[in-house]
């Protein structure tokens, strides 16, 4: 499942890294701490938040993450557009809440992992 | 055959926060180290660049590259650590409101630099500075 494809079915609107969203979306991770999705999200994950500001484009780009959805109806602050489109890190904005986005995430067919 | 190379890290500027770690980590990709060590030598080395943003005045750290071992060794000149053995227990944190308004100050900063280097070593004095000591074994049997 590619980030478009994603886009499209649970309508998200493009913001930065328009040129990436052929990238395979393998798995999901739902955190506003930033250590947190650091230590704990996986390359090839979604990654689902409501913190707007830059410091999540290192983090996503460090992490190898397929993309950022902000939720909330939240918008990136203009300094984080600019970062994501240099480092090549596509951020997608919805009203949705992180809930629903998770529930059309899973709709979509992007399953979590299992717990070891 | 050993590489060293050196990055300036200004406290306090969170909009370029993460571009010595995001360097490190194109270097270490080129360069081929396997996956899992760039991973966690990534994780390890954005920890403690946020770190010294955070809390200290300004700072550097060193790259160092030797066969079998990746060395991080982050120097500021900060506030220091009174108590060493208290910030690394996960949760601790003396980040203020700005901080974990931005989504640090979880307390876990410290412990993901642990978990994620083979080494650690912390030295610190109250009101002069910090000094992490990171070191990443790149062997693949040496690795988890």
């Amino acid at each position: 499942m590619t980030l478009a494809d994603i886009a499209q079915r649970l309508g998200l609107e493009v913001r930065a890294g328009a040129d990436h969203l052929d990238r395979e979306v393998t798995g999901g991770y739902v955190s506003d701490l930033l250590s947190d999705v650091m230590a704990h999200s996986e390359a090839g994950d979604l990654w689902v938040t409501l913190q707007i500001h830059e410091n999540t484009v290192a983090v996503a780009s460090l992490r190898e993450l397929a993309g950022v959805i902000l939720v909330g109806g939240r918008e990136p602050e203009e300094e984080t557009v600019k970062r994501a489109n240099a480092e090549g890190v596509p951020i997608l904005v919805t009203p949705l809440r992180s809930y629903e986005v998770v529930c059309g995430l899973i709709g979509a067919g992007v399953k979590g992992r299992a717990i070891p | 055959m050993s590489f060293t190379r050196e990055f300036e890290i200004v406290g306090g500027d969170f909009a370029s926060a993460g571009r010595v770690s995001t360097e490190i980590k194109a270097m270490l990709r080129g360069i081929g180290y396997p996956p899992d060590v760039i991973r966690r030598t990534a994780i390890a080395s954005y920890e403690a660049e946020m770190n010294t943003v955070m809390y200290a005045r300004r700072g550097s750290v060193r790259l160092g590259l030797e066969p079998g071992v990746i060395h991080l060794v982050f120097a500021d000149e900060g506030p220091g650590i009174p108590d060493i053995g208290l910030a690394m227990q996960e949760g601790f944190s003396t980040a203020t409101d700005e901080m974990r308004e931005r989504g640090f100050g979880a307390g876990m900063g410290l412990p993901n630099i642990q978990r994620n280097a083979d080494r650690l070593e912390i030295t610190s004095e109250v009101g002069r500075g910090t000094r992490l000591d990171i070191t990443v074994l790149t062997d693949e049997e040496a690795g988890r």
